[in-house]
C-alpha cells in the first residue's frame, strides 16, 4: 500500500475534501520524509516548515467547517528557488542572491496558494538556470533518486528530485531550453513546459526571457491538469502572457487517441543517442500505435541551428538580465573596496560562478556592435525559420515525438570539464522554446535502473493534446 | 568665421502623467523624502516585469503629431546596456533606430522665425535615478542615489542639426517648451524636467556633444563658450576632434569627456519583456481629436482678438500660464491692451527681477483687473498702481487693501492740494520767481507738491493748481511794480 507521502495531488485533494486525510498529517509525513531523504538527495534549499504546518491546520479547521477547499487543497509543493516567493529565501542557487528574500509572490504563487495548496520549501537548480545537471548550483548539486553517483538533470533538478522520490508530491520548476523537461527524464516524473506566454512569468527570476516559462512537475498526468489549470491563464503584470481562453485540461484525460498523427522528426533522433534510449522511446511510440495512433518519420532541416540558436539567444538575454546584481541594493556584498566601479565588479566576480560567468561574456560578445547582425539577429532569423518549419509539420501532424533527453542520466562530474558537452544534452529540448511550443516529457521505461523519458511537442496551446496522449501512455504503461 | 551646425537632443520628462512608464509609482516625487517613490518594478527586484504606461504613448504621440512627425504603426523597446549607479537593472529601457528597431516618431519639425528646425525622431525610454553629491563632484567621499525618479517617462526627441547659432538654439527650445507646455503634457518648469545634450560642428571642425546641460538657459551659455573653443582652435589651425565633452555649470567651461571614434557600446536588443506596440489609425485619431491649441495658432488669435501687438502675443504664448491669465484678466475686465502691457511689462519684468517662477505668484486675474479699474476710475495713479501691483505679487492681498493699508488713494481734495501748494511756494521763493520765466523750475515745484503727497496727489489738478498760483503770484508782483 502507498505510504501516505506516496500519493499523487489528486488524491491528497480526494481524500481531504472527503475528511479521510488530515492536511497536517499528511505535511508533517512530507516533512518527515524530507529529513528522512533529502541529506542524500539534497533537492532542497530551504524548507518553510512553520509556515507549511501553520496553512495545513488552516486547511483543516476549513474542511472540519465545511468551508470551500480549493483544487489543489492541502497539496505539497516545492518550488525552484528562482521563483519569487514572499518572506522565503530565493537565491536562483547563486551566493550573489544567497541572502535574497523577496517582498512578494510570484503569479504563480499566489494562484497555487490560492488554491490552497502548501509551499514545503525551496528546491535546487543549477545557477540562474544555467545547466542541464544541477551540478553548477553555489549549494552543490542534487543526487538522482534512481542512483546516487548520477545527476538528476537541470536545471530545475531539485523540483523534479523532490517529487521523484516523494519529497513533495507536485512542484514547479521553470523551462528555458529543456531544464524542466530534463530532469524529469532523469528522474521518471513528469515535467511540462507551457506555450510562451500561457503562464505568468511575473516573479520568475529571468534568465532567458523570450524562451522559459515557469512549468509544472508531477507524478501523473492527472496532476498535471489540475496544476496547469491552476497556473496558467492572462497576468496583467506580465506583457508577455497572453490573452487566452483558458481551457479546463481534465477534460483531455481518458479521450482515447484513434486517429492521432504522430510526427517523429529525425534530426531529434541524431547520431548521439544512446542507443536503450532509443529502444524505449521507439517502445512508447509503438504503444501509441497500438492504441490506434499513426506514426511519420520526418525531417526538419532547421533544427541543425537549432542549439547554437539558442544559446546565442539566451546567453544575450541573460548578459543584461543579470546585469543588476551588483550588490548594491540587495543580494551578496563583498567587503568594499575604493570606488563603486572596484566594489561592484567585486561583488559580481565573487557572487557568479564559472557558469554563469562564462554565459555573461558569451552574451555580452554576441550583443556586441559589430557582432550583433552575425550573432543575435542571425540567431533570431533561425529562430523563425525553426518555427516555420514546425508550423509546416503541425499542418500534418498533431503532435511530434522524440527522446527528452539524447543520453541516460550521467555520472556526476563527467561533463563538467566540457562545457559543449553539457550543452548538447539540451539538443531535443530547446526547439519548443525557440518557437514558444508546449512539450511534455513522460516517464517511457528505463535502463539499468535509469529512467528515461519520451517527449511530445504539439501547436502552441494544445497542451489539451499532450495531456491526451501522454495520459493515455502512462495508462498503457502502468498496465 | 565658418558656419555652425548645432543639433540639439531634448530629453522632456512626461509630467502630467499619473504614474511612471512601466510601474504604478507617482510622479509627483520633487521635493519628497529620496527613494519613497519607489516599487519592486523600478528598482529592478529580481523576477518583477515591466508594463507599459498606454497614457504615456498617448501623451508621447500628441507630442509627435504636435511636431508634425511621422508616427510609427508598430513600435518596439529595446534595452540600452551599460553600468552606472542611476541604474537599478544597470539597463535603461529605450527605444532604438537601428537593428531593426522602431522608435515611435520620425520626421517632422518646429517652425521659429525665418527657418524649419528637423526633427530626426522621438522616443520614449525611462529616465534615470538622480545622482547627487556631498558639495562638489570633485570633492564628495561618496554618490548619493535617489531612486525616485528611475522608471519616470521620458521623450527624447533629436533633431537635425539646423541651426545656426546659439541663440537659435535657445529660441528653438523655448518655441518646443511652449509646445510641450500648450500641450500640457510637460511643464518645463518642473526643476529638471527638461534636459538637453547639444552637438555643435564648425566648417572644418568635428562634431563635439556637450552633455550634461540641465537648463535651456545653460544650452545658449554652454554653446557659446564651445563656439569660441572651437574658433580659437580653428585660427590657430587646429582641428577639433570629435569628442563628448561636459559642461561645468558652476565652472561656465566645457570639459572632455571621451574621444569617440565609433557609437557607443550599448549592446542594444530588443526588450524581451515588452511585447512591440501596435499604435493603430483610429488610436492616433482618437489622440488627435484632443490636440488643443498650439503656440502659432494662439499668437494669431490673441493679435486678432484682442488686438494685441505681436510682441506682447509672443511674450504671453512662451509663457503659456500667463496667456491663460492674461485671458481670464480679459474676461473680467476687457481693457486687452493695458493688461497685455502690466502682465508682459511690470509683472514678467518683477518677477524675472524677484526670481519668482509664474506660477508661485500669488494674484489671481481679480486683483489685476481691480487694480486697472482703480488706475482708470482715478483710484489711484500708474505709478502707485506699479507700488501695487509689487505688493500683490509677494502677499496675495487685494489692491483696495494694500492702498487702505499704505493710504496710497489719490487726493482730489483742491482745499489740500492749495494748502500744500501755498507750502511749497513759501519754502521756495526762488523756485517761484525761476518758474515765472522757466517751465523746468514749474515742474520742481509741481514735483514737490507730488512729494508732500508721496505721489498720490492728482496730478492733473497739481497742475492747475500750482499753474493758477503762479498767475496770481504774477499778478501779485505786477500790481506792487
Amino acid at each position: 500500500m502507498k505510504k501516505i507521502f506516496e500519493y499523487s495531488a489528486f488524491q491528497i485533494v480526494e481524500k481531504i475534501r472527503n475528511g479521510e486525510l488530515s492536511s497536517l498529517e499528511y505535511i508533517n509525513a512530507l516533512f518527515d520524509r524530507i529529513k528522512e531523504v533529502d541529506s542524500k538527495i539534497h533537492a532542497y534549499l530551504t524548507v518553510a516548515k512553520d509556515m507549511a504546518l501553520d496553512e495545513a491546520k488552516e486547511i483543516d479547521e476549513k474542511a472540519n467547517k465545511g468551508e470551500h477547499l480549493g483544487s489543489l487543497c492541502g497539496v505539497g509543493m516545492a518550488i525552484k528557488d528562482n521563483i519569487c516567493t514572499e518572506s522565503i529565501r530565493t537565491t536562483c542557487s547563486s551566493k550573489s542572491l544567497s541572502n535574497f528574500t523577496p517582498s512578494y509572490d510570484a503569479t504563480v504563487i499566489e494562484r497555487i496558494r490560492k488554491e490552497d495548496a502548501i509551499i514545503l520549501g525551496k528546491t535546487n537548480m543549477d545557477e540562474f538556470a544555467m545547466g542541464s545537471s544541477t551540478e553548477y548550483s553555489f549549494f552543490g548539486p542534487t543526487i538522482n533518486p534512481y542512483n546516487d553517483e548520477r545527476v538528476a538533470g537541470g536545471s530545475s533538478g531539485g523540483s523534479a528530485a523532490a517529487v521523484a522520490i516523494s519529497e513533495a508530491t507536485a512542484s514547479l520548476g521553470s523551462d528555458t531550453g529543456g531544464s524542466v523537461r530534463c530532469p524529469a527524464s532523469f528522474c521518471g516524473v513528469i515535467g511540462l513546459k507551457p506555450t510562451y506566454g500561457l503562464v505568468s512569468r511575473y516573479g520568475l527570476i529571468a534568465y532567458a526571457n523570450s524562451l522559459e516559462q515557469i512549468s509544472p512537475i508531477v507524478k501523473d498526468v492527472r496532476d498535471l491538469a489540475i496544476l496547469l489549470n491552476c497556473i496558467a491563464g492572462h497576468d496583467e503584470r506580465d506583457s508577455t502572457s497572453l490573452k487566452v481562453v483558458k481551457d479546463d485540461y481534465t477534460r483531455f484525460i481518458g479521450n482515447d487517441i484513434k486517429g492521432l498523427k504522430i510526427g517523429v522528426p529525425k534530426e531529434l533522433f541524431g547520431h548521439g543517442t544512446n542507443k536503450h534510449v532509443l529502444k524505449r522511446v521507439w517502445d512508447a511510440i509503438h504503444v501509441l500505435e497500438d492504441l490506434g495512433a499513426s506514426y511519420t518519420e520526418i525531417s526538419l532541416d532547421s533544427l541543425e541551428y537549432a542549439l547554437a540558436s539558442y544559446y546565442i539567444i539566451a546567453n544575450s538575454e541573460a548578459s543584461s538580465n543579470l546585469a543588476r546584481y551588483d550588490g548594491l541594493r540587495y543580494g551578496f556584498r563583498s567587503d568594499e573596496v575604493n570606488d563603486w566601479s572596484d566594489t561592484f565588479s567585486k561583488n559580481r566576480r565573487e557572487g557568479f560562478g564559472q557558469e554563469v560567468k562564462r554565459r555573461i561574456i558569451l552574451g555580452t560578445f554576441a550583443l556586441s556592435a559589430g557582432y550583433y547582425n552575425k550573432y543575435y539577429l542571425k540567431a533570431q532569423k533561425v529562430r523563425t525559420l525553426i518555427k516555420k518549419d514546425f508550423d509546416k509539420a503541425f499542418k500534418k501532424f498533431d503532435i511530434l515525438a522524440s527522446p527528452t533527453m539524447p543520453i541516460l542520466p550521467f555520472k556526476l562530474g563527467e561533463k563538467l570539464k566540457n562545457p559543449l558537452e553539457m550543452y548538447m544534452c539540451d539538443l531535443d529540448t530547446v526547439p519548443a522554446n525557440l518557437i514558444g511550443a508546449p512539450a511534455i516529457s513522460v516517464p517511457c521505461g528505463s535502463y539499468d535502473g535509469l529512467p528515461i523519458g519520451i517527449q511530445f511537442i504539439a501547436q502552441p496551446f494544445k497542451e489539451g493534446s499532450l495531456i491526451q496522449v501522454s495520459y493515455k501512455l502512462e495508462e498503457s504503461l502502468q498496465d | 568665421m565658418g558656419n555652425i551646425k548645432i543639433g540639439l537632443e531634448v530629453h522632456s520628462q512626461l509630467t502630467n502623467l499619473n504614474s511612471k512608464l512601466f510601474c504604478s509609482c507617482p510622479t509627483d516625487y520633487r521635493g519628497k523624502e529620496a527613494n519613497s517613490y519607489i516599487c519592486t518594478v523600478c528598482m529592478g527586484i529580481p523576477g518583477t516585469l515591466p508594463v507599459l504606461n498606454k497614457k504615456a504613448v498617448e501623451d508621447a504621440i500628441l507630442i509627435a503629431l504636435s511636431l508634425n512627425s511621422k508616427i510609427s504603426d508598430k513600435m518596439y523597446f529595446f534595452r540600452k546596456n551599460y553600468f552606472y549607479p542611476d541604474m537599478p537593472k544597470n539597463f535603461q529601457i529605450s527605444q532604438y533606430d537601428k537593428a531593426g528597431g522602431i522608435t515611435l516618431a520620425t520626421g517632422g519639425y518646429v517652425s521659429i522665425p525665418n527657418k524649419k528646425v528637423r526633427i530626426r525622431r522621438i522616443q520614449i525610454e525611462e529616465d534615470p535615478a538622480r545622482i547627487t553629491y556631498e558639495g562638489t563632484i570633485y570633492k564628495s567621499k561618496s554618490s548619493l542615489v535617489d531612486y525616485n525618479r528611475a522608471g519616470i517617462a521620458l521623450l527624447e526627441i533629436v533633431t537635425e542639426p539646423d541651426m545656426e547659432s546659439p541663440k537659435e538654439a535657445r529660441i528653438f527650445l523655448q518655441k518646443l517648451s511652449s509646445i510641450l507646455e500648450h500641450l500640457d503634457v510637460c511643464h518645463s518648469y518642473l526643476e529638471g524636467s527638461m534636459r538637453c545634450d547639444a552637438n555643435i560642428s564648425m566648417e572644418g571642425g568635428k562634431r563635439v556633444e556637450i552633455k550634461n546641460i540641465s537648463s535651456f538657459k545653460e544650452v545658449e551659455r554652454a554653446l557659446n563658450f564651445e563656439m569660441t573653443r572651437q574658433r580659437n582652435l580653428l585660427i590657430k589651425g587646429i582641428s577639433t576632434k570629435m569628442e563628448t565633452r561636459h559642461w561645468d555649470e558652476i565652472r561656465r567651461v566645457t570639459i572632455s569627456l571621451r574621444i569617440k571614434e565609433e557609437e557607443e557600446e550599448y549592446r542594444y536588443f530588443p526588450e524581451p519583456d515588452l511585447v512591440p506596440t501596435i499604435i493603430t489609425k483610429e488610436w492616433v485619431e482618437t489622440i488627435k481629436d484632443k490636440m488643443p491649441e498650439l503656440p502659432d495658432a494662439h499668437k494669431e488669435r490673441l493679435i486678432k482678438k484682442y488686438e494685441l501687438s505681436p510682441q506682447n502675443a509672443d511674450v504671453l504664448v512662451n509663457y503659456k500660464l500667463l496667456g491663460d491669465f492674461f485671458e481670464k484678466c480679459a474676461e473680467i475686465y476687457y481693457k486687452p491692451g493695458a493688461i497685455s502691457n502690466w502682465l508682459v511689462g511690470d509683472l514678467l519684468g518683477y518677477l524675472h527681477e524677484k526670481g519668482i517662477q509664474l506660477q508661485e505668484m500669488k494674484i489671481s486675474p481679480v486683483h489685476i483687473t481691480k487694480m486697472l479699474k482703480m488706475v482708470d476710475n482715478g483710484i489711484i495713479s500708474g505709478k502707485i498702481a506699479k507700488t501695487v501691483l509689487e505688493e500683490m505679487i509677494i502677499s496675495g492681498k487685494m489692491p483696495e487693501i494694500i492702498v487702505k493699508e499704505k493710504g496710497l488713494i489719490r487726493i482730489h481734495s483742491d482745499e489740500l492740494i492749495e494748502q500744500l501748494t501755498n507750502k511749497v511756494f513759501e519754502e521756495n521763493k526762488e523756485a517761484v520767481n525761476d518758474a515765472l520765466e522757466d517751465e523746468k523750475a514749474m515742474h520742481y515745484l509741481i514735483g514737490q507738491v507730488m512729494k508732500l503727497t508721496k505721489g498720490r496727489a492728482d496730478p492733473e489738478l497739481t497742475n492747475k493748481v500750482v499753474r493758477d498760483k503762479l498767475i496770481e503770484h504774477k499778478k501779485l508782483l505786477e500790481k506792487k511794480n
